[in-house]
């Protein structure tokens, strides 16, 4: 287990380009730090107080590793950013949706079915163009677009023969006109970031996916929602992303909770320095 | 320098490059993961799982 015994641990799996910029950021301060590889990683069932890292953000790119780890470190005393019930909810799109709905934010129609006929019905009150989106997982992968009703049958068939009983859960959600673009926006501590446009022609604007990044004005409306969204999901560090509807209305599709802002980074520039700005996050954590 | 593990193309090496760091090789665009430091060694990065993103 002994991955060094900083107070301030980055736990992750791979230093790809954000993770990159934070550890650069810490070296730049002169914090010591460790890194923790996840995969190198087990956890003895321990008292609190256990483990040398007071502080850990945790940038495990695998979802199912992030939460379990993230709820080992806090029962041995670390304080997780983000916390494991925000990684719970973060990493499951409908309980996203119920927290953000709960929070009474507008967001997209949206139902989740128990079966794939279930699904078909719920669709008849979205109505078509509709999203089926997997309930785990990101960058757009597996989000199909449901034109008409049968298109829906056709790709619920398939959903119906996949493996496991959380792969027959049905997410769908309403097609938003949005302007060939949504906006993310991000929140550190209750505090509005900064925001940038996500510009693709693909009904899916994931800068993975090559959407080009803008910056975006940061209007009241914007902020507020975007802190309540982070607030809704108990996100310290949140990237919210958002869309406007064909009146110009923002809704809220989604919270992240690991992060990633290499397209933010580059639509704003030297004009704010997120990796920095996390660094001073958990700087201040730690001296709590 | 050092050969990609997979087209043997020499992958340039960043200064300061870090552990576990995700290359990606210019020629074949696999993702390299750099394994040991000193001396620097590549493999290729695990592919991408269903629960990875943000």
């Amino acid at each position: 287990m002994s991955q060094g015994d900083a107070a301030i641990a980055v736990l992750g799996s791979s230093v790809r380009a954000d993770e990159r910029r934070l550890l650069d950021a810490l070296d730049r301060r002169g914090i010591s730090h460790s890194w923790i590889d996840s995969r190198r990683l087990f956890f003895p069932l321990v008292s609190p107080g256990r483990f040398p890292w007071r502080c850990v953000l945790n940038r495990e790119i695998g979802q199912v590793r992030a939460a379990y780890a993230a709820k080992a470190l806090e029962a041995g005393g670390a304080l997780v950013l983000n916390h494991s019930a925000c990684v719970d909810v973060c990493g499951d799109k409908w309980r996203t949706s119920l927290a953000l709905a709960a929070a009474g934010l507008p967001v997209p129609r949206t139902a989740l079915a128990l079966t794939p006929p279930a699904g078909l019905a719920a669709l008849e009150e979205i109505g078509y163009p509709a999203l089926i989106k997997p309930l785990v997982g990101s960058w757009g992968r597996l989000i199909v677009e449901l034109r008409d009703a049968a298109m829906a049958r056709d790709v619920f068939e398939y959903v119906a023969a996949l493996p496991g009983p959380h792969s027959h859960l049905v997410y769908v959600q309403e097609l938003v006109a949005k302007p060939g673009r949504d906006i993310r926006a991000i929140v550190l501590d209750g505090e509005l970031l900064g925001a940038i446009y996500r510009i693709a022609d693909d009904m899916r604007t994931n800068v993975a996916r090559g959407a080009v990044s803008k910056p975006c004005p940061q209007t009241p409306e914007l902020a507020k929602l975007a802190i309540e969204a982070a607030a809704a999901v108990g996100a310290e560090i949140a990237a919210v992303d958002l869309v406007e509807d064909e009146a110009g209305d923002l809704l809220v599709l989604e919270v992240n909770h690991r992060v990633e802002f290499s397209g933010f980074q580059q639509a704003m520039g030297d004009q704010i320095d997120v990796a920095d700005r996390i660094v001073e996050l958990l700087i201040s954590r730690v001296s709590q | 320098m050092i050969s990609c593990p997979v087209c043997d193309i020499e992958v340039p090496i960043p200064a300061q490059s870090r552990l576990s760091e995700i290359l990606e090789c210019s020629d074949c665009r696999s993702e390299l993961e750099i394994l040991t430091l000193d001396p620097v060694t590549l493999a290729l990065a695990p592919e991408v799982e269903e629960d990875w993103g943000e």
